[in-house]
């Protein structure tokens, strides 16, 4: 069992608070990233329930219990540090082995567990190796080794894949995905890089300021994000905000339309008119940044290849059904 | 980096430097070692004659090179181990966030900057003095017996001399290696559920062991030549008992005035500081390697 439970949790260092009372829910076997700018409280509130900071008001419930006076160790929580903190002196059987070992675990049983995670992460010709002998992604996995030997309630994940290579971190991020399902152990994973959120997450949890901006399933943030910082965020590339006349047209005061939703027309007489100022054509998408005179910057999507340039007219029409309405105070609007 | 035309600038710039260091030591060496086969008395001048290795005969059988050798090894042996055995917890205590943790640490490393002949002389007259000393008012505060330090126990006054002018250098070399110890590592051991003497033990002392090799190799270097502290305090006595090889080929060749006798024992100190680092590479140097 693993879920965790956060009841006005806060945070401040000093004069300055961190996190501004969260309140959040995580069920059993679920995984859950919190993502957010960089400062915006997110390894802070891990560390709030990880125990390595305490709380300075509020409740964290593991199981239905509330932990804020316990000890990191006694919360049967694990974490995965951004530099993976190795003990560089001790081989990676000594590494995964450790936390058993500080349980008073009997030798040979350490043993047969280490070898059955060492397994699980392919590690196994490498267990007697120190950890400056393995390459990164080796050293990665070493770290969740340590984290999954304990059998804890949840795995905690503090930007684990930003010391990797770009094509590493995909591999891993299928990787840890495939491991948390298939030992069905709750999973909080913090990091900044929305790509990461909307692959790995059952449910994300955006973090901007100190507090929760919304939380929700990838697709319901994409699809319904509920302020205009969430719907800046998730997405790339970024939504196209309107004010002005489109907008109040719409009821709102900022309209938001995902550049995947523009319909792009050559020499189109309806729609929002500009001129390309760059072109950019990956082969898979073309993306247009169309300047469109009092509309500001517009970027637009395009499955496939297109054969505009920069200097090109184009007419970018949004579709109905897919445009965001927010209000002056950035909250989305339902209609 | 090594294009030919690099590899000679770099020689040829450095051949000044170096040729200059290998005139600076060889000229003494060679000289000691042209003194060391001499019959060579300041109080006979002009006596001098070829005796061949019987200087290094007279100094390597004279009872007080064993009782020196020893007592050499004692000191250095005995500060090596009090001066890393405290200044770990010193350095432990320092790393912690205090007020005025600045102040303290300045306070702490103090005494490296006070010279051995101030330091012992200060330890001489106002600390360790059986009569006006401040151990010997502490101790008739209770009641007992003053120790007469430097006629009682000469060498452990010594070594407790030497020991308070090197603390300062092994903590600070420990604190700033500790200093460099990965936060995240401790948050790791403390997640995995180690108490604070485990984490003491897994992570914090195998991280020391390196800054720890290098107070040992450098410390040894200048105790094996501890000379101005005895030279105050005891004179090498009473007798021989703090002695050490450095006063020794001193009292050889400015108390008797053998000069040929003194190089000899010059060359065998040589000798010995090699024996012993050849020992301390072999025991402690592997940590050094990567």
């Amino acid at each position: 069992m693993g879920q965790i439970t956060l009841q006005g949790v806060q945070k401040s260092f000093g004069p300055v608070h961190i996190i501004k009372g969260a309140d959040l829910d995580i069920a059993d076997g679920s995984f859950v990233v919190f993502v957010g700018p960089s400062g915006c409280g997110k390894t802070t509130l891990l560390r709030l329930i990880a125990g390595l900071e305490d709380v300075s008001g509020g409740k964290i419930l593991i199981d239905g219990k509330n932990v804020v006076d316990t000890p990191p160790a006694k919360r049967g929580l694990s974490m995965v540090f951004q530099s993976y903190a190795l003990y560089p002196h001790m081989s990676v059987r000594g590494n995964i082995g450790f936390g058993l070992k500080m349980a008073g675990l009997a030798k040979d049983e350490i043993n047969r567990k280490v070898e059955a995670a060492a397994a699980t992460l392919n590690l196994t010709p490498y267990l007697d190796r120190k950890p400056r002998e393995l390459s990164g992604g080796q050293r990665q996995r070493v770290a969740i080794g340590r984290a999954i030997v304990r059998e804890p309630k949840a795995f905690l994940f503090d930007e684990p894949l930003s010391n990797l290579d770009a094509a590493l971190r995909v591999q891993m991020r299928i990787e840890v995905t495939r491991l948390q399902k298939q030992l069905g152990t709750t999973a909080i994973y913090v990091t900044h890089d929305q790509v990461e959120a909307m692959t790995m997450a059952d449910k994300i949890v955006v973090l901007n300021g100190g507090k929760i901006e919304q939380y929700g399933s990838p697709l319901e943030l994409y699809e319904r994000p509920a302020n205009l910082f969430v719907a800046g965020f998730i997405g790339s590339p970024k939504m196209n905000f309107v004010t002005g006349e489109p907008a109040l047209h719409k009821g709102a005061a900022t309209i938001g339309v995902r550049p995947e939703h523009l319909k792009i027309e050559r020499d189109g007489a309806g729609g929002w008119q500009g001129t390309i100022a760059v072109a950019e054509h990956l082969g898979s998408d073309t993306f247009l940044y169309v300047d469109a005179g009092a509309l500001g910057m517009l970027t637009a999507r395009y499955i496939g290849e297109l054969s505009l340039h920069a200097g090109d007219r184009v007419s970018l029409v949004p579709d109905p059904a897919r445009i965001h309405r927010f209000d002056e105070n950035g909250n989305a609007l339902r209609s | 980096m090594a294009t030919r035309q690099t590899q000679f600038l770099a020689r040829s710039l450095l051949t000044p430097a170096v040729g200059l260091l290998f005139i600076w030591m060889i000229v003494p060496l060679a000289l000691t070692i042209y003194f060391s086969t001499l019959h060579y008395s300041l109080l006979d001048p002009g006596s001098e004659s070829f005796v061949g290795l019987e200087n290094f005969r007279y100094f390597l059988t004279d009872p007080a090179f064993l009782a020196s050798l020893q007592n050499t090894l004692v000191l250095v042996g005995s500060v090596l181990a009090l001066t890393i055995l405290l200044g770990i917890p010193l350095a432990l205590l320092m790393d912690q966030p205090v007020i005025g943790r600045n102040f303290v640490r300045l306070m702490v490393i103090a005494p490296f900057f006070v010279m051995p002949t101030v330091s012992a002389l200060v330890w001489k007259n106002l600390l360790m003095h059986p009569v006006s000393g401040l151990f010997a008012w502490l101790t008739s505060l209770f009641g007992l017996t003053p120790i007469d330090w430097f006629n009682d126990v000469p060498l452990l006054a010594v070594i407790l001399i030497v020991t308070w002018q090197w603390l300062p250098f092994a903590t600070l070399i420990l604190l700033t290696a500790l200093q460099s110890l990965d936060e995240e590592q401790k948050e790791a051991a403390e997640m995995d559920g180690a108490s604070a003497v485990s984490t003491f033990i897994y992570v914090t002392l195998p991280h020391l062991a390196r800054p720890i090799t290098v107070v040992i190799l450098i410390e040894t270097i200048f105790l094996l030549t501890v000379f101005a502290e005895i030279f105050v305090t005891t004179g090498g006595g009473p007798g021989l008992q703090t002695t050490n090889i450095a006063f020794l080929i001193y009292s050889q060749a400015l108390i008797q005035f053998d000069v040929g006798s003194a190089s000899a024992g010059g060359l065998v100190a040589v000798v010995i500081a090699n024996v012993v680092a050849f020992f301390l590479v072999r025991i402690v140097g592997r940590n050094l390697e990567a």
